[in-house]
């Protein structure tokens, strides 16, 4: 078992979901969060007044996965994220130790799909 | 002319109505403002404060003159450019008792909110500099000139007989054909799964207060005058509004299984656009009436019609303001009594069917002209311009992409 982290731009995300649901992965948890990487942030205008090195706007979208749905996984994360441009975003992709599905009570690769 | 007593009261009326009208643009932008998805309010907030700004100086140096120097034709022409002779002096031939100037901007506040109800139809995909070009264009080639042909002196619906009280077909009509317009031209919204997408509800609720309360100064406002009329116009709005809140809440209630918020505050509004026309010509209990009416039309329009043929009118703007208004329009030659507005004329339910003829010939023509003139008016900008931003920046949202500016933070 895997679980993946992604860290996207926020308008892509309607992308990534329409292209796991195409690989058949239905189990998400999305979440706004702010960051930046090597592009150090946006530049905003306030009254006029120029602002650079916010933080960004990004959707972070975590999916626990077996290990057969990895690729397609990172495949469907890859087609709808990538643009080709800075800011694109980071998969992760660590070993998930445990899974419990709180209503059954079901360990491991049972409780995850 | 120049020695008609000016009467103080009236005068202090129709100032203090201005103002409360020139609220209701604001009111709207939050109404519209809370509707859209929070990636686009601040889009929908400037757009409105950009209506306010734009017209009311577009107002005095033509709008006012194209819209009602007396004259007899297409629109008023030019020689009140400027505010040219328009003075402190009342002109009878649209208030006896207040001055030109102060009708004037009574007026002028009418021709910011139409345009800018426009909005809700092609919000959360417009390009902000098409947007200000075409409510210019707009402004300057329907709403004066229909504004001329129904209130102006020497237009010719007004010469013909047709009643609007306060702006059923001026306004809401053509703001309501105009949005459909604007859905068949500029098309659907993208990556949009559920429409509406209201992100912030409670402002919506705040901006139909603003709107509610507003309207008074609209509608009563539009009497001119503190008298019965004024009156009369002041409680049919207050309670077509509230029969049109209830009826509303009623039938989703009974359709959908729960009352909602949402449901409420949209039925208010529709009935505040559909009394306009006819608040200060039919009695309080024909506005319960037409309030009821509103609702149910309004909400077919809405929960029914617009997902059969699926033009994408983001915020209803035709479905609740351009039904609201020509059912106004039309309930006026159904409900006008000459008992209340002695004024105005007898509808067909008080012994007179030729002003639901006249009613329908108005509100025909002005349709008919609005969605020409708006079709070709989108037409011309898009060759040069452009009406909508590109794919991204739809999806990014239009705060960002096009105002660099977000409405809220995750954190500090």
């Amino acid at each position: 078992m895997k679980l993946i982290v992604a860290i996207i731009q926020p308008y892509r995300l309607e992308e990534v979901k329409k292209a796991l649901y195409a690989e058949e992965v239905h189990l998400i948890t999305v979440s706004e969060v702010l960051g930046h990487g090597r592009q150090k942030g946006v530049t905003e205008y306030y009254r006029g007044v120029r602002e650079t090195g916010n933080l960004l706007r990004k959707v972070r979208v975590e999916i626990a996965v077996n290990e057969n749905f990895v690729e397609p996984t990172i495949k469907a994360i890859m087609k709808g994220a990538q643009t080709g441009k800075v800011g694109d975003g980071k998969i992760f992709i660590m070993d998930l130790k445990e899974c419990v599905r709180i209503r059954t009570g079901e360990r491991g690769p049972e409780a995850i799909g | 002319m120049n020695n008609l007593p000016i009467n103080t009261v009236d005068t202090a009326f129709v100032l203090l109505s201005a103002a409360l009208v020139m609220l209701m643009t604001p009111g709207l932008a939050l109404f519209y403002g809370g509707m859209v998805r929070k990636k686009n309010i601040l889009s929908v907030l400037i757009q409105c404060f950009a209506a306010m700004c734009v017209l009311n100086v577009w107002w005095i140096l033509i709008g006012y003159s194209l819209s009602f120097c007396p004259a007899k034709g297409f629109w008023g022409g030019l020689d009140w450019m400027g505010l040219k002779g328009v003075g402190y002096a009342a002109l009878p031939d649209y208030s006896s008792t207040i001055p030109n100037r102060v009708f004037m901007i009574f007026q002028g506040m009418f021709a910011v909110i139409t345009p800018a109800l426009i909005i809700g139809a092609f919000a959360e995909r417009m390009k902000f500099s098409a947007y200000i070009i075409f409510t210019l264009l707009w402004a300057t080639f329907v709403y004066a000139p229909v504004c001329h042909w129904v209130w102006g002196s020497g237009g010719w619906l007004k010469q013909m007989g047709v009643l609007d009280f306060a702006g059923g077909i001026v306004v809401h009509a053509t703001a309501g054909v105009a949005a459909l317009i604007t859905t068949i031209v500029i098309g659907k919204r993208k990556n949009l799964f559920h429409s509406p997408a209201p992100h912030n509800l409670p402002l919506v609720v705040l901006g139909t207060g603003l709107l509610w309360f507003g309207w008074f100064g609209f509608n009563a406002g539009s009497a001119l005058a503190v008298n019965a009329v004024a009156v009369n116009a002041f409680i049919t709005t207050n309670t077509a509004a509230a029969a049109a809140g209830l009826s509303w809440v009623l039938l989703e209630w009974i359709r959908n299984g729960r009352p909602t918020v949402f449901g409420i505050v949209t039925g208010c509004v529709a009935g505040l656009a559909t009394i306009t026309p006819g608040a200060g010509y039919v009695s309080v209990g024909s506005s319960v009436i037409i309030g009821i009416f509103a609702s149910i039309l309004c909400f077919i329009a809405v929960a029914i019609i617009k997902p059969r043929y699926g033009y994408d009118d983001s915020l209803d703007v035709f479905g609740v303001h351009g039904v609201g208004g020509i059912l106004g329009v039309i309930c006026v030659g159904l409900f006008a009594s000459k008992a209340v507005n002695p004024g105005g004329a007898d509808g067909l339910f008080y012994g007179n069917p030729k002003l639901l003829v006249t009613q329908l010939t108005g509100v025909l023509a002005a349709v008919l002209y609005t969605a020409a003139v708006t079709f070709v008016i989108y037409k011309l900008i898009n060759v040069f311009l452009g009406v909508r931003i590109g794919e991204q920046d739809e999806s990014i949202g239009l705060d960002l992409a096009q105002h660099r500016e977000n409405a809220y933070t995750l954190l500090e």
